[in-house]
């Protein structure tokens, strides 16, 4: 980091992608291709946050989105705390509060929260000094998604023109017609990714089935909405799918799977019907065979890898803004040039 | 004890002229200028303030028995005493629920030595689970004359109509009784924690559209029709709702309604930040609801302002929004927040600051309801609803005449204060007016001739 100011604004955590705003997101972006080249190193560690402890507390299980955050916060070099919060400790009567106290009072410096309930990092942030970063909050938003999909989309983009990432900026997003496929209205991918791309520029395009939209889309920052998948693809620049979520009863919602697949699925056919530059995106884990056929996610333009790939180096530089801004600059920028020992 | 008000404007559904009243052993002794203190009498200063007969609120849950850790018979009589109220319904959602004659005995028992009058209300079915008919007759006896589930309407459409019915025989003889509904499709309600609409669908929360409510009251205008019943809309919220209660006073039918502070000041924009103190049930509603609210309060067609004071303990609040109870206390606020929505002193004490008493989006124009309005809404027509008005042979919402029972409110309509929730007398702390500034103070509280409330304090 060269400067002292804080990227993300009077924010002291991460809750949502308003907190930061275009700005915001292209620092955590210009941070993340330093992380991303620590990741090329031979070693790739370094000893930004050695000495501070991140907790992840998750109310809700997702193993690849909590080993993401470990696997970040390690490489950073701070200490990992990892508190599962099971259904049957909520049931022995310790309510939500009484957990992040009794957590934080061990001594922490940034909580990593995962919740089924729209809002309960926000809630946490009233109750502790520590930095809270929204690991996914029910419907509501998962902003580092968010961030490792933007990133992921300008590396592919100025990968193809042969630009520096740097020398664009978040040009790189400037009309880029994304369409988000799917499950909006349960999806807090779906939220944070609206957010974040049309801060950034982009038009997006929300396609579903009427009865997976939102009742109301007052407010939200689109290009367009439609029910028609195909009529969509042909002007699309990301195809961005998201995942039915059947185990949050997305199923009632539907006639049935078959159905859904049939019409908003993203086949071998429909991929034919995008441009040929057009990119392929989802937030995984796949339904294969649902909402992205099986040949499809193996296509060259199927950014799905890289995305999860990117997620450690952004939630690395979520990380290292929010509790390396304690740092001084010039301090930092050293810590970051230095090898682990 | 003997009492003189002196210096102040007497305002009651007569009229409204500068007066002093004397009280003495629980009535109005006289109503004049300049009037001689009687012997030994406390005199109560009320200059700049208006004299009006105690408010009644038609709607608190006053959580005696079962939840005594929110608040009790007693406490939430004080906190309505320090809010101006001489006379509350408390809602049946007790543990157990006032479904049979031995709750509400207890409940009156309590009340015998509260600081204002405490009316149980019933409710219409055996636990509150819509089913059967709760022996209404019984209650009636004791005095119960408002019935409701409360916490949940009656789903099931059946089961109101012979509700219906069999209240409007308990009426022919001669037990007063109203049935009151709290409207809210449970089916499309459905988990909901807030109001359907942007927010909700911004914020990723599940939302309860305002047609769970307006079915429920389009259904029950239809009962009411069916059966030449009575009904009482508890807390309607939206547009449509008022504009359905407009059409059926207009056809005839023996309907009312009451509206809460909250619903006439803010939106489902203060649920933004996630705050569990804005969670409430129905749901704080967007914008143009609250217009149309506040333009019922105007027109007739809302009858009443009544809190929905609902005390819930720090831990049914310290959660998440969708674990949180939903409820805010109201009795201490409920005054100052009508009287800032409905009158004219409105967008005057609201400066855009984080004190500000209403939502941003709502500071249109208001009706611009003189105070006397206001406080008829929470007083003699509100009376009149849970009968127990003068004319119904009950002692609250009179005339303030020589000879009637000395139930008064006297208020500073311009004074401004801070809230601290520190300093309220309900035993729980889950307002959303906590540091924000509010017009329109309590000062004192005469009930049944006794000074309950001196210069803002309970005095007992």
């Amino acid at each position: 980091m060269t400067s002292g100011d804080a990227p993300f604004g009077a924010h002291r955590h991460l809750l949502s992608i308003t907190d930061l705003g275009a700005v915001g997101i292209a620092e955590v972006m210009r941070v993340t291709d330093a992380f991303v080249e620590v990741a090329r190193r031979p070693i790739p560690k370094v000893p930004a946050l050695r000495g501070r402890t991140v907790v992840t507390l998750f109310a809700e299980e997702s193993t690849r989105t909590r080993l993401s955050f470990e696997a970040a916060a390690r490489r950073l070099s701070a200490d990992v705390l990892s508190f599962s919060m099971d259904h049957s400790s909520v049931k022995k009567g310790e309510s939500l509060r009484d957990t992040v106290e009794t957590v934080t009072a061990m001594g922490v410096d940034a909580l990593v929260v995962r919740h089924p309930e729209a809002g309960a990092p926000h809630q946490v942030a009233r109750w502790v000094d520590a930095a809270v970063v929204n690991a996914g909050d029910g419907w509501h938003e998962h902003p580092t998604q968010a961030l490792l999909d933007c990133y992921t989309i300008r590396q592919a983009l100025t990968e193809r023109s042969g630009i520096e990432p740097d020398a664009v900026g978040i040009a790189a997003f400037d009309g880029l017609r994304v369409a988000v496929v799917g499950d909006i209205r349960h999806s807090r991918v779906a939220r944070s990714d609206v957010l974040a791309l049309s801060a950034l520029g982009a038009e997006v395009i929300l396609v579903a089935p009427g009865s997976l939209l939102p009742t109301s889309l007052q407010g939200w920052p689109l290009s367009a909405v439609s029910n028609d998948l195909d009529a969509v693809l042909g002007t699309v620049d990301v195809c961005y799918l998201l995942r039915l979520q059947l185990e949050r009863g997305a199923g009632k919602f539907l006639p049935s799977v078959r159905e859904y697949a049939s019409s908003y699925g993203l086949t071998a056919r429909r991929a034919a019907l995008m441009p040929e530059h057009a990119l392929i995106m989802h937030p995984g884990p796949m339904n294969r065979g649902v909402e992205i056929a099986d040949e499809v996610a193996h296509l060259p333009r199927s950014l799905v890898l890289r995305q999860v790939s990117n997620g450690v180096a952004v939630r690395m530089a979520v990380l290292f803004i929010l509790l390396g801004s304690a740092t001084a600059p010039s301090e930092a920028e050293a810590l970051l040039d230095m090898t682990a020992e | 004890m003997n009492l003189l008000v002196r210096g102040g404007t007497v305002i009651d559904e007569t009229g409204e002229r500068r007066a002093d009243v004397a009280v003495s052993s629980g009535s109005i002794a006289a109503v004049g200028d300049s009037l001689d203190a009687p012997d030994g009498a406390t005199v109560l200063e009320a200059g700049g303030c208006l004299v009006a007969p105690g408010l009644v609120d038609l709607h608190v849950h006053l959580r005696q028995p079962g939840a005594e850790e929110a608040e009790t018979v007693e406490s939430g009589s004080r906190a309505a005493a320090r809010g101006g109220f001489t006379a509350v319904v408390a809602m049946p959602n007790t543990d157990p629920p006032v479904d049979c004659a031995p709750v509400a005995a207890e409940i009156l028992s309590l009340a015998a030595g509260a600081l204002c009058l405490v009316a149980p209300a019933g409710a219409i079915t055996v636990g509150r689970a819509g089913e059967r008919l709760a022996p209404m007759g019984e209650l009636a006896a004791l005095g119960v004359r408002l019935f409701t589930d409360d916490g949940a309407g009656v789903q099931d459409a059946g089961v109101m109509r012979r509700a219906l019915e069999y209240a409007r025989g308990l009426r022919a003889r001669g037990l007063g009784v109203i049935l009151a509904q709290h409207c809210e499709l449970a089916s499309l309600a459905d988990g909901g924690v807030m109001h359907e609409g942007g927010w909700s669908s911004r914020l990723g929360v599940p939302g309860i559209p305002a047609e769970a409510e307006e079915l429920m009251v389009a259904r029950d205008l239809s009962l009411t029709r069916l059966t030449g019943g009575a009904m009482h809309f508890l807390h309607l919220s939206t547009q449509r709702s008022v504009a359905l209660v407009a059409a059926a006073k207009s056809e005839g039918l023996a309907v009312s309604a009451e509206v809460t502070p909250h619903h006439l000041s803010l939106t489902d924009a203060e649920l933004a930040g996630f705050d569990p103190n804005y969670k409430v049930n129905p749901p704080l509603r967007g914008a143009p609801d609250v217009a149309a609210l506040r333009a019922a309060c105007a027109t007739g067609v809302v009858d009443a302002v009544a809190s929905d004071h609902a005390p819930h303990p720090p831990e049914a609040k310290e959660t998440t929004l969708q674990a949180a109870a939903p409820g805010m206390i109201g009795l201490e606020t409920a005054l100052a927040v009508a009287l800032m929505a409905l009158g004219p002193t409105d967008g005057t004490a609201d400066d855009g600051a984080p004190g500000r008493a209403q939502s941003p989006e709502v500071a249109v124009a208001a009706p611009a309801l003189s105070p006397r309005e206001v406080v008829g809404l929470m007083s003699w027509r509100a009376a009149r609803i849970a009968g127990l008005s003068v004319d119904q042979g009950g002692d609250q919402g009179g005339p303030l005449v020589p000879g009637a029972p000395a139930n008064l409110c006297v208020f500073d309509p311009t004074e401004r204060w801070v809230l601290d929730p520190a300093r309220l007398s309900s035993r729980s702390r889950n307002t959303p007016w906590a540091g924000r500034t509010l017009t329109g103070r309590v000062r004192h509280t005469v009930y049944g001739g006794e000074l309950v409330v001196l210069d803002g304090e309970a005095q007992r």
